[in-house]
């Protein structure tokens, strides 16, 4: 492939550096040495973790988890454009504003649609396995162009944006690939096993309802646990859907399956463990309650997971 | 189910529960979620930090989505993005926030089903776009929002992007999670067409839409009524009925 995942992740990596760098050397940073490692040290995952033993690099995140657990991980200062200036900035470029901004999504689109199977003499121009992300980040790259020529900035106020946004993101950044983490060990060590075992063994499965209720809310919890419904997808499946919903009562696996994942999804509406559609908007938006998009999402998910029960049991 | 289920590596979920609940730093918890389970399963130390750093090479693409555009969409903001995404909503007479939401609702889902799943997102999208649209709408109306009203209006931004995703990327046949349902199925012995998987998902497609577009709905009267109710207050001349 000509544009492979592993620019994206040097990309990463460079940014995350410069943002550890201006850190360093900014002497009024409330907490200028602890900050500076913590993202230095989530460079170096992405700068050369495929080189480190994968033994480090889980000490390496245990040092980043505890320096943000002891509160190492601070805000510095940042000089914003007086609101007068932006003010004057935003009536001179008006909708040519939204120009750079459309063009991130605009691009990944065409990219990871249009672009897919694009080879140049027989190599494909876009890493085939990541097109999404490969296309997102030459949308940020060809956005971030437009953004300069049309703005007149510099690049290098660009990357004090970036640290800005990064510093007040702060540890929740990490927090989504945490999280995703403890999903894979959670799998290599049978959490899944174990709970459709509890599920199957203490709850009576001969009331078709009572099947169904366990089937869907089984999901929703599940994904609850691990933060993700493609997780949960397999255990309750294998545990109840396939043995129980359609070897005893007949379903229809294809509405099952249909169904039982949007289960998940509810669960992934009312959870924390799925932190980047969650925790990280929060700390996006700059909430001061880290479950506020929980909080406005729970009553449109429970509600749905009683429409889910309602449908499997009668279309089932 | 007749065979030994080892249950200690539960003990890394009740770490979690516990963990959030007391709102230890969820980093934290994460980690002493991963050692405790890798603990109960068996796995010596070497072993759980070498998972550990195994998952987190493995999972970096997701952060590639939050960290790219952060230099782009911080210039953008810094010249006046969201000053003039406000500005510009407050132009149109009849918009209001629940209404902006439903607009939004409805194409994210419809383009999520399509595939187009990366035209929304929060760090492209609800941030330097959603967002301060919906709060130019409500302070077109209401004048300057009160803190608390102002933070449920960003949350119900960030939560409508999620809705629509969610419930409009399962009905398309081609996403990574209709291939996951039919290959686990194929294992299980059930051969299904992915086409009817897509297709048995629009029903409670069309549902998370009704319902969600009401609650935004209703989420203006309670804007309007606490709002109103907030003047009323403040005016000196009001007596109780």
């Amino acid at each position: 492939m000509i544009i492979s995942i592993e620019y994206l992740y040097w990309l990463a990596g460079v940014l995350l550096l410069i943002t550890a760098g201006m850190i360093l050397f900014d002497r009024s940073h409330p907490k200028r040495w602890s900050s500076g490692l913590f993202w230095l040290l989530f460079a170096t995952v992405f700068l050369i973790g495929e080189r480190l033993p994968t033994v480090a690099v889980g000490a390496g995140v245990v040092l980043m988890a505890l320096i943000a657990g002891l509160g190492g991980v601070g805000r510095g200062a940042h000089a914003e454009l007086h609101v007068k200036a932006a003010r004057a900035s935003a009536g001179r470029l008006g909708h040519k504003l939204f120009i750079p901004a459309l063009a991130i999504p605009l691009t990944t689109v065409i990219g990871s649609v249009l672009l897919k199977h694009y080879e140049i003499g027989g190599v494909p121009l876009l890493d085939p396995k990541n097109t999404t992300f490969v296309s997102l980040g030459m949308g940020c790259l060809i956005a971030l162009a437009l953004a300069c020529w049309l703005t007149r900035d510099t690049p290098l106020q660009a990357l004090r944006e970036s640290r800005r946004l990064t510093e007040a993101l702060g540890w929740t950044m990490v927090l989504p690939q945490m999280l995703a983490m403890l999903g894979l060990l959670f799998n290599d060590a049978g959490v899944g096993n174990a709970v459709a075992h509890v599920v199957t063994t203490y709850i009576n499965l001969d009331f078709r309802l009572v099947a169904v209720m366990v089937y869907v809310l089984g999901m929703a919890l599940f994904t609850v646990i691990m933060g993700n419904g493609f997780a949960a997808f397999p255990v309750m499946t294998g545990g109840v859907g396939v043995p129980v919903l359609v070897g005893v009562y007949d379903a229809n696996p294809a509405v099952m399956a249909a169904i039982g994942m949007f289960s998940g999804y509810c669960g992934t509406l009312m959870t924390p463990m799925a932190a980047n559609f969650n925790i990280v908007p929060a700390a996006l938006l700059e909430l001061p309650d880290k479950n506020a998009v929980i909080k406005a999402q729970l009553p449109t998910a429970l509600m749905m997971l009683l429409v889910n029960i309602v449908l499997l049991y009668l279309l089932m | 189910m007749q065979t030994v289920v080892n249950l200690w590596p539960l003990i890394g979920v009740l770490v979690i529960v516990v963990g959030f609940v007391l709102r230890f730093n969820p980093l934290l918890v994460v980690t002493a979620a991963a050692i405790a389970t890798g603990v109960a399963a068996d796995f010596s130390l070497e072993k759980i930090l070498a998972a550990m750093g195994h998952g987190f090479m493995e999972t970096r693409a997701l952060q590639l989505i939050l960290l790219l555009p952060l230099a782009v969409i911080g210039l953008l903001e810094r010249h006046g993005l969201r000053l003039h995404a406000q500005n510009w909503i407050a132009r149109f007479e009849r918009a209001t926030v629940g209404r902006l939401l439903i607009i939004y609702l409805f194409v994210r889902e419809t383009t999520a089903a399509m595939g187009l799943t990366s035209l929304g997102g929060h760090p492209q999208m609800v941030r330097p776009l959603l967002a301060p649209m919906a709060e130019g709408a409500a302070e077109k109306r209401y004048g300057a929002l009160p803190q608390a009203l102002r933070h449920k209006v960003l949350a119900m931004c960030a939560a409508t992007d999620n809705v629509g995703l969610f419930f409009g990327e399962d009905i398309f046949v081609a996403f990574g999670a209709i291939a996951l349902m039919h290959t686990f199925l194929l294992g299980s012995g059930i051969d299904v067409e992915p086409l009817h998987i897509a297709f048995w998902g629009i029903p409670t497609a069309i549902c998370a839409f009704i319902i969600h577009a009401i609650r935004l709905h209703r989420f203006d009267r309670m804007l309007s009524r606490k709002l109103a109710s907030t003047d009323r207050h403040a005016s000196p001349v009001e007596t109780a009925a």
